[in-house]
């Protein structure tokens, strides 16, 4: 009997992989991370591999710990795997040459994903893999979610009959997440591929003391090529094993697999050959082609290494007279990708030969991280080989108005396969469940109907208000089409935000007669005239039907909150057609039923009624007699800022609008340089309420200000006069302070349209009105009124004059909130307890640093484009920001201070033998400077300015390039900013080399305590007791101390912070740490919703850690030191909580209960005894050094 | 030997001392030694639906539907299926319990919603309950509703629930209602078996320092028994079903007097949770030897024997033997004069 299942990718890979293997090492890298969660899920589950045995799943502290376990257990006899992408299989490289350079038979899936170059990308294409292609393993690709599956077995079972390594890829998110009905491979064809006797083989070279032998040697001259040319025979015989595996998976199965697969016309003329996903959209147009008579095919390269010339060639028909070889990566300066030149060689080398004539090879680059392949672009290619002269290189999909290399295609080509298909498209919110949702209405139509059924989905990259595009198909036939729904094809369209109408073409995806479902608050008869009249016209141009509900109200009143998914679920199935409605509502029942099992009959109960009551609110809004009013269908943007710079314009802006595919290469910077401050152009208005400042209760203590995780909440000090003409409803008042002239105003503004609505600033205010205790001196309140006119004021607040700096009082918080924030909106989680850190950092030292950021949520929201935080004062002067790698951020750091240091030098030197041009007070002054504190850096930015001056009328040969250099006699202040997936595990190395050295830089670590940008995998810093992925029994030891590690060095000032508990000391330690003039690690607690517990309470989580004892303050400066004082200082008082109340207020430590409520209670006991120890240890050191009178200076 | 058996819901106990809901029997073998320790019956630990409905929202939010994120990540919390809810874990626990004790074993349900309380109660006496105390936790702080509508509340929530389960329902209730006495009939109309008198709704504190409201666990104090002896006095006499004391008892002397009041039974929590499971057998033995001196031969002959009915002087659980005992209080010298 067959079995279909719904799953994507990752999931069918995973399955065969966790089938075949006794160790799994793994770390998580998107987008490959699923696969080993799987593992890790089922090994939880306890379930067996082939042989009856729980694989052991271990995560290691990088790519390159997971690659050499691996190694290690491989060796050793076990039969091993592991799951990677991108940067993390580069890291796995060393390894590799290793393992196959001793022949090891294992399998590496990877979800292929770009690498970073001049940008990171987290999407599919296959420059990783290429960069494997000399390690010694083979490459075998898999094109859709069914091959993942069949790949991955067929890969297992011809590594250990050939013993050569194979790297198993797929293309990211196209296929690791597409979600798609496959036919299952049954555990009995599993079995029956994987030969055992070639199992105990493997075992019987394991290194054994039993009958030991060295494997690893060094060898010299006199060997090492012999030896290396020695497995060639295991090379030449590989194909042919391969092969063998795929007919024998073909017998078993009944799908046939060749090494090179051709499709299309017997006779063909033009032929392309590709690799990966593509090869499915190209089948799918070869099928059109060939069905009007066009002669064109198709080879579908599946085994890459070792390359088969002679099978290759023998796929490609003779009849070809001209071939395009189309790859997915870039080799920069090469005149040809890979896969081009493997095809041209053995092209060549059988047309010198004399086998075979030699046709005409093209070259071409499509799909760079993800970038769409449709089977118009693959028409282009054909058209492109029918040229009398094609274009030996080319792109397809981008204009290319640089070097012109890239091909036009039809935008309109649809392909008979995706006119025989029903499509589907749906608009939601990351948050609102739309995505599970479709996963679960294509299990439903896989299960329930023979129809196939596929679904992929579009995030953007924010991760508050992050906005999803579901694309499914369902078709009688396999669905071949590896891109997204194109527009005019989708028969149903549903936006699941009533805000989206206005902010996106939520029609183009629309199909002349289909139907448009939105949810909206308004009434049927009512919602028409709200619409943008661009909709409107859309609506009746194109014919649809438009259907309309409520479904917060009916969530609401059927129990179920604002959790929509399944209401829109329902609507889906109730007016698509595409499944019988009763039958569909059965289904659905089924799915929640399934959903909720044991966790929650009661929450199964409630979406039972919400199914029940849902068809009730669903109404057709009648068309007839509604008119367009004669409006344009042609999606009208939202209004470009009037002050918005040219680059915003032109390439920030139209990247919101979604319209980033169609900018030129043109239109791109040449090295992946950005301008900074361009967040503030967003305006996502995502914040349902926003704060109001009550300015006659506030007491202008800056708390508010200093919580505020996008910096949307302000304070400025002016003088009075300057709010003359303030907007009627800009609040302002005199300053509290005595330390401010006479006459200033201080006011606290809210961006209202970049705030997220946390309600963090209302959580921190200590201000009560004496009368009424829930009025505070800001008070949360709905957007929607306040909007037009906060916005002005906000405006009118931005261009207040700038207020001295130098009178303010940095060191207290009143004071340094009136600092500008130098990081601004970004796309951080609303609540994010990792961004007030940084904001932080930049009011005080903006001006003047180089933050190198290590990947992850901190770089995400960082400066994933459009979106740049980073801003500039109004002398132009900001962070410089650049992200190097994972695993390397401290030593990126380092480097810029070298740098600093180094020019900084150069400069001085220069202003020494300059010293009589240019002044010898001067020169002087510029050399000897303190710039320890703010105030002196300023003295020598005047006096940098003199120097310019001076150089400027100078005649001095070096006069340029002292010239050039005195920006560095500026101090910088080096910022190493990274989460606890960088800091304790794959950075831990090089972040403590850097603190064993002696140079200025400020290490932040924002310790989440669990890898937060990849989905909550564990980290050393995951407390004892608490669920991670990879910890789902609840981690067992206790976090790192990194803190008192680096303190242990006696030359590194550390500090452990919660602004949450106690802002002050936050404050002190940033100060702290940035004054002193050797290395600084901040290792500062910022909660995560990965915690399970809602960000408006960020603030109390901290109180709480530390007062249960879970996060002690301390800070640790070598200079108290040198004055004879105790550098150690315990800045929090013993745990006044237990830990258990701690633990209980967060589901990563609260879900333990439920799913293992014995090892809860043992780790919660265990966490207590742990912090008693751990205050404990403090405390004596603080008490160790006895306090001495402190050295007069 | 005297004979200290006693009827509760239709049930016989092997004597009057009950350990009540606590946290106490959260744990088998903290329950099993409150059998060893004589414990007559156990009322479970009571599920409070709102911990379930608040439960449901952390799961669905973190666990079942975790979309918090973009693209890299589709949740936080690994789900690998073995999340039960804790209605199941209590179940669970009411199964092993009763399959280990040889005593009845009581469930105790906190519900707010009546399909809570309707879809519980069933589960509950399906996986064994003895019967059902219902734990009625109403705040009456709307102006809009009348002590009639609060009475009507329990009285549906009563109602339904008997429909749907055999097993005897003890309504376990606040002091604050108009007429008590009235009340309880109205309930033994509707089919309760015993009321238990009287629950001790969470006193929210304040907070000096950060003015706001503070919850903590307040343990209850041997004054309190007052209370429950005064109502437990009124209703004996007045009603057949069961009458059950709980709250306030920490040694034999309040359980005596509520004994004697007319309880049935006498619930045990505090003074457990304070001194383990050996308080309840030093109880026991300080009544029994209380009888044994005043020549008792069977808890039958002492229950209810001061009930109102049977006082010589019914006013002495009146309003004026309050005005007696205030004008009998002497402040101490210095205080007013």
């Amino acid at each position: 009997m067959t079995t279909y299942l719904n799953l994507d990718g990752n999931e069918a890979a995973a399955r065969m992989a966790y089938l075949g293997s006794e160790v799994v090492a793994i770390y998580p890298i998107t987008p490959s991370s699923n696969m080993g969660e799987w593992a890790d899920e089922w090994a939880a589950q306890g379930k067996p591999n082939l042989w009856g045995v729980v694989p052991k799943i271990i995560e290691m502290q990088s790519e390159g710990g997971a690659a050499g376990a691996l190694h290690g257990a491989l060796t050793s006899g076990a039969l091993g795997t592991s799951f990677t992408a991108s940067q993390g299989l580069l890291l796995f490289i060393p390894n590799l040459y290793k393992m196959a350079g001793e022949l090891t038979p294992f399998v590496l899936h990877v979800a292929a994903r770009a690498l970073a170059t001049h940008a990171l990308s987290i999407f599919g294409d296959h420059s990783d893999v290429m960069a494997c292609r000399a390690t010694g393993c083979a490459l075998l690709a898999s094109n859709s979610v069914q091959e993942a599956q069949d790949m991955a077995l067929i890969a297992q079972a011809a590594t250990l009959a050939g013993r050569i390594p194979v790297i198993h890829f797929f293309d990211g998110f196209r296929t690791s997440h597409e979600v798609a009905k496959i036919v299952a491979v049954e555990t009995e064809t599993v079995r029956a591929m994987i030969d055992d006797t070639l199992v105990a083989a493997h075992r019987a070279r394991a290194l054994s003391p039993e009958h030991p032998v060295l494997r690893g040697t060094a060898q010299n001259p006199d060997v090492f090529f012999q030896s290396r040319e020695r497995a060639n025979p295991f090379y030449d015989a590989f194909p042919a094993i391969v092969q063998t595996a795929m007919d024998r998976f073909g017998e078993l199965t009944g799908r046939h697999y060749r090494l090179f697969d051709y499709v299309g016309a017997p006779d063909a003329e033009r032929v392309i050959v590709v690799m990966g996903s593509a090869a499915e959209t190209v089948e799918e147009t070869v099928e059109h082609l060939v069905a009007r008579g066009e002669k064109v095919g198709l080879v579908k390269m599946r085994l890459f290494r070792p390359l088969a010339s002679a099978a290759l060639l023998e796929a490609i028909p003779a009849t070809a007279r001209a071939i395009a070889v189309l790859d997915r990566c870039k080799e920069p300066g090469s005149e040809g990708e890979p896969l081009y030149k493997d095809v041209v060689t053995a092209l060549a080398e059988a047309a010198a030969d004399g086998t075979r004539s030699m046709p005409r090879v093209i070259g071409g680059r499509f799909g760079l991280a993800s970038k769409e392949f449709t089977p118009g672009m693959v028409a282009a290619v054909f058209a492109q080989l029918a040229a009398a002269q094609p274009r030996r290189q080319f792109t397809v999909g981008i204009v290319d108005d640089v070097t012109h290399l890239s091909l036009a295609w039809d935008a309109a080509f649809r392909s008979d396969a995706s006119r025989r298909q029903q499509h589907a498209v749906f608009w939601g919110l990351g948050a609102d469940g739309t995505v599970s949702a479709n996963k679960n209405s294509i299990k439903i139509v896989g299960e329930s109907t023979g129809l196939q059924a596929q679904g992929y989905f579009v995030y953007d990259s924010k991760k508050s208000g992050a906005v999803t595009v579901s694309h499914l198909r369902f078709g009688d036939s396999s669905i071949r089409s590896s891109y997204l729904v194109e527009e005019g094809m989708a028969g149903f369209v549903a936006c699941h935000q009533p805000v989206f109408v206005e902010r996106y073409d939520l029609l183009a995806h629309a199909a002349p007669g289909g139907v448009f479902l939105l949810n909206t608050p308004e009434a049927a008869d009512a919602v028409w005239a709200g619409l943008p009249a661009a909709m409107r016209a859309g609506i009746v141009a194109k014919g649809l039907k438009l259907w309309v509900i409520d479904a917060y109200k009916v969530a609401q009143d059927a129990g179920m909150g604002r959790r929509i998914n399944t209401i829109m679920q329902t609507c889906f199935f109730a007016i698509s057609g595409i499944l019988p409605r009763d039958e569909a509502i059965a289904a659905i029942k089924k799915a929640v039923d399934k959903t909720y099992g044991k966790k929650s009959k009661r929450l199964a109960d409630l979406n039972h009624r919400a199914i029940d009551v849902t068809l009730a609110n669903l109404h057709e809004v009648p068309l007839a007699g509604l008119s367009d009013d004669g409006a344009s269908p042609i999606f009208v943007a939202p209004a470009v800022p009037a002050d918005a710079p040219a680059h915003v314009r032109d390439f920030t802006l139209p990247i919101y609008r979604g319209e980033g595919n169609s900018l030129p290469v043109s239109a791109m910077p040449v090295d992946g340089t950005f301008t900074t401050g361009t967040a503030k152009f967003e305006k996502r208005n995502i914040g349902l309420e926003i704060p109001v400042w009550e300015s006659d209760l506030c007491t202008q203590c800056g708390k508010c200000v200093f919580v505020c995780p996008h910096s949307a909440i302000r304070a400025r000090a002016f003088p009075a006069e300057a709010a003359i003409e303030a907007p009627i409803t800009f609040k302002h008042v005199p300053a509290k302070s005595k330390d401010f002239p006479a006459g200033t105003h201080i006011s606290y503004q809210v961006a209202p349209e970049d705030c997220t609505g946390c309600g963090d600033c209302v959580e921190a205010c200590p201000i009560h009105d004496k009368t009424n205790i829930s009025r505070l001196a800001v008070n949360m309140a709905p957007l929607a009124p306040l909007r037009e006119a906060e916005r002005d004021n906000f405006d009118f607040f931005l261009k207040l004059p700038d207020f001295d700096r130098s009178l303010l009082k940095h060191g207290t918080i009143p004071g340094a909130m009136l600092l500008d924030p130098l990081f601004e909106f970004s796309g951080a989680c609303a609540g994010c307890g990792e961004t007030p850190y940084i904001r932080l950092a930049t009011q005080l030292f903006g001006d003047r640093m180089l933050v190198a950021n290590a990947t992850g949520c901190s770089s995400i929201y960082g400066a994933n484009l459009p979106s740049t935080p980073y801003t500039v004062n109004g002398a132009g002067r900001g962070p410089a920001w650049s992200n190097s790698l994972f695993e390397d951020n401290a030593e990126f750091g380092l480097g810029m201070r070298l740098a600093s240091d180094q020019l900084m030098s150069y400069a001085m030197q220069l202003t020494q033998e300059m010293a009589a041009e240019i002044g010898g007070d001067l020169a002087e002054a510029l050399v000897g400077a303190d710039q320890r504190q703010e105030a002196g850096i300023r003295a020598q930015r005047e006096r940098v300015a003199a120097l310019l001056q001076k150089l400027a009328a100078s005649r001095h040969p070096r006069a340029k390039e002292l010239a050039s250099l005195a920006e560095w006699l500026v101090r910088r202040s080096v910022w190493i900013i990274g989460g606890d997936g960088w800091a304790y595990d794959i950075g831990y190395g090089g972040l403590d080399h850097i603190l064993a050295l002696s140079y200025d830089v400020n290490i932040l670590v924002l310790d989440t305590e669990v890898y937060s940008n990849t989905g909550g995998q564990t980290s050393k810093a995951t407390p004892l007791g608490a669920v991670a992925k990879f910890s789902a029994g609840g981690k067992t030891t206790a976090k790192k101390d990194l803190a008192r590690i680096a303190s242990d060095y006696g030359h590194v000032y550390v500090a452990t912070v919660a602004y949450g508990a106690k802002d002050v000391h936050t404050l002190k330690a940033f100060h702290e740490a940035e004054s002193h003039a050797g290395p600084s690690l901040i290792v500062a607690y910022s909660p995560c919703i990965a915690h399970g517990v809602d960000m408006l309470y960020n603030q109390r989580q901290q109180d709480m850690a530390v007062k249960t004892g879970h996060w002690p303050l301390f800070r640790y400066d070598p200079r108290v030191e040198e004055a004879g004082g105790n550098p150690f200082r315990l800045d929090s008082a013993p745990p006044t909580q237990s830990i258990k109340a701690f633990m209980d207020s967060e589901t990563r430590f609260a879900m333990l209960a439920r799913s293992h409520p014995d090892a809860a209670e043992r780790l919660v006991a265990q966490a207590q005894k742990d912090a008693d120890r751990r205050y404990k240890g403090y405390q004596e050191i603080a008490a160790a050094h006895a306090p001495a009178a402190p050295k007069e200076s | 030997m005297i004979d200290l058996t006693t009827d509760y819901l239709g049930l016989t106990l092997k004597n009057p001392l009950v350990p009540s809901s606590s946290p106490l029997c959260k744990q088998l073998d903290t329950v099993l030694r409150l059998e060893d320790a004589g414990a007559a019956a156990i009322v479970l630990h009571s599920f409070y639906e709102e911990e379930l409905i608040a439960e449901d929202a952390m799961a669905e939010r973190f666990l079942l539907h975790a979309e918090l994120h973009d693209g890299e990540s589709a949740g936080f919390m690994p789900d690998h299926g073995k999340y039960e809810s804790s209605i199941d874990q209590y179940l669970d626990h009411l199964r092993k319990v009763k399959a280990r004790l040889s005593i009845p074993v009581i469930a105790s349900l906190n519900g707010v919603t009546p399909s809570g309380w309707i879809d519980l109660g069933q589960e509950m006496q399906a996986a064994g309950a003895d019967a059902l105390e219902l734990n009625v936790y109403h705040v009456a702080a709307n102006p809009a509703e009348s002590g009639d509508d609060v009475e009507a509340r329990y009285l549906a929530l009563l109602t339904e629930l008997k429909q749907v389960v055999s097993v005897p329902i003890i309504m376990k209730l606040p002091p604050f209602f108009s007429s008590l006495p009235h009340f309880v009939r109205r309930l033994e109309v509707s089919g309760a078996n015993g009321v238990s008198l009287f629950n001790r709704f969470f006193q929210p504190d304040i907070d000096l320092d950060g003015l706001e409201m503070v919850e903590q666990l307040q343990l209850s104090t041997r004054e309190e028994a007052l209370l429950r002896i005064r109502w437990i006095a009124i209703l004996r006499g007045q009603t057949p079903m069961t009458l059950a004391a709980t709250g306030g008892v920490y040694g034999h002397e309040e359980a005596l007097k509520l004994l004697l009041a007319g309880a049935d039974v006498v619930h045990l929590a505090s003074c457990l949770l304070e001194h383990g499971p050996a308080r309840l057998s030093q109880i026991l033995e300080a009544i029994e030897a209380w009888m044994v001196e005043r020549e008792y031969e069977s808890l039958a002959q002492l229950k209810g024997s001061m009930c109102l009915n049977k006082l010589r002087d019914p006013s002495a659980l009146a309003r004026q033997s309050y005005i007696r005992v205030l004008d009998s209080f002497t402040p101490r010298p210095g205080v007013w004069r």
